[in-house]
């Protein structure tokens, strides 16, 4: 009798994600249409590169160590701050309410006329409507502010837009992915587009999608931000990175969610 | 007196390899990528190649290549496997696909290890800060290029 053959050393693995018992997830799916040509056919969440162990943390929020943040961030969800005296709460309800908010960034904002990302959307609310102080990118309170709207989306599918207003970043974005940093001269596509499911020394290269985010890692044991996991993989390639939340990281997030567009939302995620 | 003059001697001698050293800019490529003649002056030593290419602020190879010979932990698989690759390529082959494995396989994922210009935001390290394109080092020197080409040598099947 044949016997599967076996995957290649890396490979993604063929499981399948429910989290809590109940929410259904997209971890692989037919790639958007714009990505024709990039010789992926099926977008694959990093949730199938990484072990069993760490996996199955990620299936039940009793165990995803990143749902403690999610609490602190109800918290202060709640809390009023600012000269204004509001919370989140008072004019948005409760964070369920924000269901379907996470998928869509980042997008254009047509009354900032930028595109912005989830952080900056929160940080606008707070300086410009509650008179509070902006929230360091990626800093604590915002990674777990992040961490909630995330939390509440989880299982529907990604779904960023890359036409109209939104183009013009998309396409640096894009730009950015293929360029050839730094003294090895490796861009994204090297890593994550011509050899995920290889390995890299230890590490299991993945496809570097941006639905897991923010990520628990096991690592630092902490909420991990997109623009911080870019800065990490930029300067692995001796090159100069480009700081969280500037206009070069917000279109690249842009682009690397588009090249997600289907997959679940999934953060909270835990990875290694 | 004499310790002097064995100082003298040693800084002489290295004096005279370096001379010799082709500095990274003026490598001479054939055009298929090779590289006829020693970068350093010097023949290579295989014990040093092979520290060179399991070691991490170095070669690191491995990260890239499995070579079973080699005695080193979570060994790659985004380039191919080396054994055997000292029968089917030949030295000048080899000292030019690891000092810039661009002028051999075009496009190519693999770093060019005795190159300092010519890069995109290249930077400081593993620091993430910038640095000026006349401060780069090589990833490699002319030696340790040298020291690799002489292990992959004793790569046959
Ligand atoms: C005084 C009212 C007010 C407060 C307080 C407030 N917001 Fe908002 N928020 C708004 C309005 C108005 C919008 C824009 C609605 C729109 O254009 O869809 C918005 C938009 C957002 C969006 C984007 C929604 C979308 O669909 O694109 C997010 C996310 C958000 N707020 C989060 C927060 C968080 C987190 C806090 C607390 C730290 C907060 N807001 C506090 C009024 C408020
Ligand atoms: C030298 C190889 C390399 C390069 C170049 C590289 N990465 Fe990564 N990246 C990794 C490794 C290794 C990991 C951890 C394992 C994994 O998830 O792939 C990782 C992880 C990620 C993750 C986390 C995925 C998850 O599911 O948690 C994202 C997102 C990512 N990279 C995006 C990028 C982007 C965007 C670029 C270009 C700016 C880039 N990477 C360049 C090696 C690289
Ligand atoms: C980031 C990945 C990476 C690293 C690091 C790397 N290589 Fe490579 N190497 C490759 C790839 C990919 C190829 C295949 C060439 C191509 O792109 O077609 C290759 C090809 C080669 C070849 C030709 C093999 C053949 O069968 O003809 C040799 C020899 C080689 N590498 C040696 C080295 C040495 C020695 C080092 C370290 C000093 C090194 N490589 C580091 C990725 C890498």
């Amino acid at each position: 009798i044949a016997t599967a053959p076996a995957l290649m050393a890396g490979g993604p693995d063929d499981d399948t994600m429910v989290i809590n018992g109940e929410i259904e997830m997209t971890t692989k799916t037919e790639a958007p249409a714009h990505m024709e040509g990039t010789g992926i056919d099926t977008i694959i969440s990093g949730w199938h590169f990484r072990e069993d162990e760490t996996q199955s943390q990620q299936l039940d929020d009793f165990e995803n160590q990143g749902m403690i943040f999610v609490d602190n961030a109800r918290d202060a969800w709640d809390t009023v701050e600012g000269e204004a005296g509001e919370s989140c709460a008072s004019c948005h309800g409760t964070p369920e309410d924000m269901a379907g908010v996470k998928p869509v960034y980042p997008k254009y904002v047509d009354s900032a006329g930028e595109v912005r990302t989830l952080q900056m959307q929160m940080n606008a609310c707070r300086t410009e409507r509650m008179q509070a102080e902006a929230w360091g990118y990626d800093a604590q309170p915002a990674i777990e502010m992040e961490a909630l709207m995330s939390s509440v989306s989880r299982g529907m599918p990604v779904d960023v837009a890359i036409d109209g207003p939104a183009a013009e970043a998309w396409e640096m974005g894009k730009e950015i992915y293929y360029t050839r940093y730094g003294q090895l001269e490796l861009a994204c596509a090297s890593c994550h587009e011509e050899n995920y499911g290889n390995y890299i020394r230890a590490d299991h290269l993945s496809q570097g999608q941006v639905n897991g985010f923010p990520t628990y890692r096991l690592k630092n044991a902490k909420l991990n931000g997109v623009h911080s996991r870019f800065r990490g993989c930029v300067r692995d390639t001796r090159a100069e990175t480009f700081s969280t939340g500037s206009p070069e990281f917000v279109a690249l997030e842009l682009y690397v969610a588009s090249r997600g567009n289907g997959l679940s939302v999934e953060g909270p995620s835990v990875r290694n | 007196m004499r310790l002097t003059a064995i100082t003298m001697a040693a800084s002489l001698v290295a004096g005279a390899a370096l001379a010799d050293a082709v500095a990274p800019g003026d490598v001479t490529y054939t055009e298929y990528g090779e590289i006829e003649t020693s970068l350093s002056g010097a023949p290579g030593d295989a014990e040093a190649g092979a520290k060179v290419m399991t070691t991490r602020g170095l070669g690191n190879c491995v990260a890239c290549h499995k070579v079973d010979a080699l005695d080193a932990a979570f060994q790659g698989e985004v380039g191919p496997p080396l054994n055997g690759v000292g029968g089917y390529r030949s030295e000048a082959e080899l000292r030019g696909i690891v000092a810039n494995a661009k002028m051999t396989f075009e496009g190519t994922v693999m770093p060019a290890f005795y190159k300092t210009s010519g890069f995109i935001r290249p930077g400081d390290g593993y620091t993430g800060k910038g640095a000026a394109e006349e401060d780069l080092e090589p990833l490699l020197t002319a030696q340790q290029i040298e020291d690799v080409v002489a292990y992959l040598m004793t790569l046959k099947d």
